[in-house]
């Protein structure tokens, strides 16, 4: 069938993807975002005097709180969907599978981003 | 021919070894690490979303989530996945050194991997927990 094309039809698309590059700045960026987030996050927790509701309801309403941690949910799954699709780009070499894998991982990461998002808003 | 068709030629054929042939490094196995516990954390961040909607639902569900969480699996979830943040953090730090072009020599790369990654990731983790405990 490839006889039907000429050689510059044949050739156009192969060679370099020039693609990729904004994937690596963005793990990047949200990584650096991450480091005082989640630092902020650990600190936090480990300053509650106490895990029962009114205490973590209390402190989720108070100032800023609760928008870092929508912030931090965000940011966070944004940095793992981009991390498990070069895993998965890795290991799975089935087309298919490939495809399936990231449109799940992908998906899932986006509603419960979402869902998390908004149950704080909510709160 | 198919894609699955080929793997099956593949399989058939005689593969040189690698991972028992190859003389494994130390940096490998921190780069190794560093994917591993991203993909634990992925796992983790499950159980932040789940607190998130625990707490929105009402006061028992959230002091059922937190129960589970204070069990002796919940703790054991818990001690591991602070342990996986620090060193994800840590040796995601050393990655950025190496992406401005700091530390790339062998020596070197070992030496931030031993100290910076792992013993630093202990350090974090252990003081970490001895401060939740204190207070």
């Amino acid at each position: 069938m490839s006889e039907f094309r000429n050689d510059l039809a044949r050739a156009r698309g192969l060679g370099s993807a020039h693609h990729g590059t904004s994937h690596f700045i963005a793990q990047r960026v949200s990584a650096i975002i991450l480091l005082p987030l989640s630092l902020w996050f650990l600190i936090a927790v480990a300053n509650m005097d106490s895990y029962s509701y009114n205490a973590v309801s209390d402190w989720l309403v108070s100032g800023v709180n609760g928008f870092l941690l929508a912030t931090l949910i965000g940011v966070v799954y944004y940095h793992l969907q981009s991390g498990l699709q070069v895993v998965i780009e890795d290991y799975i070499h089935c087309h298919a599978k490939k495809m399936l894998m990231l449109f799940v991982v992908k998906t899932a990461c986006l509603l419960l981003a979402a869902s998390s998002v908004f149950a704080i808003l909510r709160f | 021919m198919s894609e699955s068709s080929q793997q099956q030629l593949y399989a058939k054929r005689p593969l040189s070894p690698h991972l028992q042939i190859y003389k494994w490094q130390w940096t490998m196995l921190y780069s190794i690490l560093h994917r591993a516990t991203g993909i634990a954390m992925s796992a983790g961040i499950l159980l932040l979303s789940i607190g998130v909607f625990a707490l929105s639902h009402s006061p028992n569900a959230f002091d059922m989530f937190i129960y589970y969480l204070t069990s002796p699996f919940g703790y054991f979830v818990m001690f591991g996945s602070v342990w996986a943040l620090f060193y994800h953090t840590l040796n995601g730090i050393r990655h950025l050194l190496w992406d401005i072009g700091l530390g790339f020599e062998l020596e070197t790369a070992a030496k931030t991997g031993h100290l910076f990654a792992m013993l630093g990731s202990i350090l974090c983790t252990a003081i970490f927990w001895l401060y939740v405990f204190n207070i």
